[in-house]
């Protein structure tokens, strides 16, 4: 098999749209446009049947209830959501704590957020991560000794592919009466998650990160006890009260396509993917494997060469990958997550982040190794 | 069937499909610097540069959004900070919940907004004036330009809410002179799930949405390619000629006793129609089951039985309960009129003369 061209190892920033998503939208485009909100004619009737739909799709994923499930334009919306809307609830509550707790690799609208709220008197720390990129919940339980609103930890970092101990931290996190939130946009459909059984309370989810489209995304709000929020922006009711907007129905038919073919395929995917990791990973000797290898998704490997990252991926102009997150990879600034890690800012330099994803091939990662071990060992002879 | 509620959505455009399908085939996301990124990259800056161009705004001044709602409510909570904020009194839920405190400029009986009235509010301190261009429920068409060189007079910034307007009638920041204008693309024949606020040169807004630095630090998050390609194809098109349809499909159900509200200026694709002494709700779904699409005002709000602010700021009274909404689709034709023209006859025959 011959391996696509360019070879796209770069599915922790996007992925590409599944063509089975793709099929389940285009209806939806074109024939049946209808607004949702119409529910006074039939029109709007069969779009409103379908966002309901999906919604099922969306929560069945997560172990959730339809009614939890409120539709975003993706993660960085519902970050913001969860966590704005929660902190500013509870200071309109009168409650007197201040403390929100996040972790210093978190997504950068997590991290903004954050930093949002500290404008607005709210009191943010961020902790600390592990050479392997976990959080110590040791970390996590004193920093919860001063009385806190929310502890928001990604479930899987964008960048390493390191997974937290959700459940572990949620439990820290109730046990001290905060609420807990998580940045599940490199989680959802890599790896099983049930926000019951690991006592989340609100998850943030992308559509295009599970090869559904762009533009789409959603937030988990547990109903029982419920959590409440105030919105980022009011309008028409939509979403409850909490998100308002008419929904872009083909997006949300894509995002629960998405969900639903992840929830059939994801065990038997990453176990394919692990195989392929590991090919790709024999294929390149003398690199260093950056965060926890016990605790990663099968798709993803963040990888230290002898040589600056920048010059392999102009020697290898067919191979996508990137050099850290997306939103900042038109950045020079080394990765903070990989500083945030104890690497040097050169080490990190001479890193990049290879994500596999649903359409990549055997003949993709040997292309990609024999590329990268060849420009890496030029490199090193120049 | 005959679909007469574009107001709440107007199908797609051939062209917007086409950009729609053509951006979901491509992988990459547009902040990547890889060869799949820039090919992303290229279609976002295309969009970007396609709605400036079609609404008279600079590349720079254009923040893509998830719709419309989005982007007025970011108008008014970064162009407000430190301002009163003025509404108009038939604005939009989006424009209203974002600024609860507003004061309201008030309209006539035909919905248009009193400049009289404006220059009075002005008078007292620095503001921001959020007047539609065209109403959602009636179509009526609001002095903007004339309400910009007021707030120009008096320093104050002036938001538009053009959702309604663009596709249907041609659309200027710059040439109404205003400070930022929100476009959506679903109300112009583009797929859901996108939106710009366009911002007028200097004019520089915060985040509502914090994130990774996109659309220059204005907006977080990965932008809905897919969707945007498709807006900006959808701009692209030439408005309808509509106006001859609406007026006939109007005329019959004026014939049968219908009252047109703030019918003086307003869009060439709306026509607001009381039938006195039957509900709203009754007329609608009559119309449906003949097989015509209509509403009963805003779509977001129609799943609920709360009276139109719209029609009650215009002083409609108990017609207010009496109006139904026909908003003609870029691709209606006269088989869609005549469609509507019998389904109302029917209707009017039927439930005026019970109600009668």
């Amino acid at each position: 098999m011959r391996p696509n061209r360019p070879v796209y190892l770069d599915n922790q920033a996007t992925t590409p749209c599944d063509p089975r998503v793709l099929a389940a939208m285009l209806p939806w485009f074109t024939e049946r446009f209808g607004n949702p909100h119409s529910a006074e004619h039939s029109v709007g009737r069969e779009a409103e049947a379908a966002t309901d739909a999906a919604r099922a799709e969306i929560a069945a994923l997560l172990g959730a209830d339809p009614r939890e499930i409120v539709v975003t334009s993706g993660a960085t919306e519902s970050n913001n959501i969860a966590i704005k809307g929660a902190a500013r609830h509870a200071a309109t509550m009168g409650d007197p704590r201040r403390r929100v707790i996040t972790v210093a690799t978190e997504h950068k609208c997590v991290l903004e957020s954050v930093a949002d709220l500290a404008a607005e008197g709210f009191e943010p720390v961020v902790l600390s991560v592990q050479p392997d990129g976990r959080l110590d919940p040791a970390l996590l339980q004193d920093a919860l000794a001063t009385p806190t609103l929310l502890v928001s930890v990604m479930a899987v970092n964008n960048e390493t592919g390191v997974i937290q101990d959700i459940a572990v931290l949620a439990g820290l996190a109730h046990a001290a009466g905060a609420l807990f939130h998580t940045d599940a946009a490199q989680a959802v459909g890599k790896i099983p998650l049930d926000v019951r059984a690991q006592g989340i309370d609100l998850l943030s989810l992308s559509g295009h990160k599970l090869y559904g489209p762009k533009g789409v995304g959603a937030l988990f709000v547990r109903r029982r006890p419920r959590v409440r929020l105030t919105p980022l922006f009011s309008g028409g009711g939509q979403e409850r009260g909490l998100r308002a907007g008419t929904l872009p129905v083909p997006l949300v038919v894509g995002l629960g396509e998405a969900c639903r073919l992840a929830r059939a395929e994801m065990d038997e995917e990453a176990v394919r993917l692990t195989g392929l990791r590991d090919r790709l990973l024999r294929g390149l000797p003398g690199v260093q494997v950056n965060g926890s290898w016990q605790h990663r998704i099968s798709g993803n490997l963040n990888l230290t060469f002898p040589v600056p990252a920048a010059g392999l991926m102009r020697a290898i102009p067919d191979l996508c990958v990137s050099t850290g997150s997306a939103c900042s990879s038109a950045e020079i600034e080394p990765s903070y997550v990989l500083r945030a890690m104890g690497l040097s800012s050169e080490a990190a330099a001479r890193t990049l982040r290879l994500g596999l994803g649903r359409f990549t091939s055997a003949a993709d990662v040997d292309f990609a190794a024999d590329r990268l071990s060849a420009a890496a060992h030029a490199g090193i002879e120049a | 069937m005959a679909y007469l509620d574009a107001n709440a959505t107007e199908p797609l455009r051939p062209q917007a499909r086409a950009a729609v399908l053509a951006a979901l085939d491509l992988p990459g996301n547009p902040a990547s610097v890889h060869a799949a990124g820039r090919a992303a990259r290229r279609v976002l800056e295309d969009a970007r540069t396609a709605i400036a161009a079609a609404f008279g705004a600079e590349p720079a001044g254009v923040v893509f959004t998830s719709g419309g709602t989005e982007a007025d409510a970011m108008a008014v909570a970064c162009l407000g900070r430190g301002r009163r904020v003025i509404v108009g009194a038939t604005e939009h839920d989006a424009v209203r919940a974002a600024a609860p405190d507003a004061l309201v400029l008030p309209v006539d009986q035909d919905g248009v907004a009193s400049l009289d009235a404006l220059e009075r509010l002005l008078a007292s301190g620095p503001a921001l004036v959020c007047l539609m261009l065209a109403n959602n429920e009636t179509g009526t068409i609001q002095p903007v330009a004339a309400a910009a060189a007021l707030c120009r007079k008096h320093g104050a910034l002036l938001h538009v809410d053009a959702v309604q307007a663009a596709g249907r009638v041609p659309v200027s920041l710059a040439g109404l002179g205003a400070d930022s204008l929100a476009v959506s693309s679903h109300k112009l024949g583009g797929p859901k799930g996108a939106g710009a606020l366009l911002l007028a040169p200097g004019r520089e807004t915060g985040a509502l949405i914090a994130g990774g630095g996109q659309e220059r630090g204005r907006r977080g998050g990965t932008p809905a390619l897919p969707a945007i390609a498709g807006f900006a194809a959808a701009a692209m098109a030439p408005e309808a000629d509509l106006a001859a349809l609406r007026d006939a499909a109007e005329a019959a159900a004026l014939a049968c006793g219908a009252v047109a509200l703030g019918a003086r200026h307003r869009l060439p694709n709306t026509a607001c129609l009381a039938l006195p002494r039957v509900r709203a709700e009754t007329q609608v779904i009559t119309l449906d089951l003949a097989g015509v699409q209509v509403s009963a005002g805003a779509a977001c709000s129609s799943g609920k039985v709360s009276r139109s602010h719209v029609l009650d700021a215009m002083g409609a009274g108990v017609l207010a309960g009496e109006a139904i909404r026909v908003s003609l689709p870029w691709n209606a034709g006269w088989d869609d009129v005549r469609a509507f023209q019998a389904a109302y006859a029917a209707m009017a025959a039927r439930l005026g003369k019970h109600a009668a």
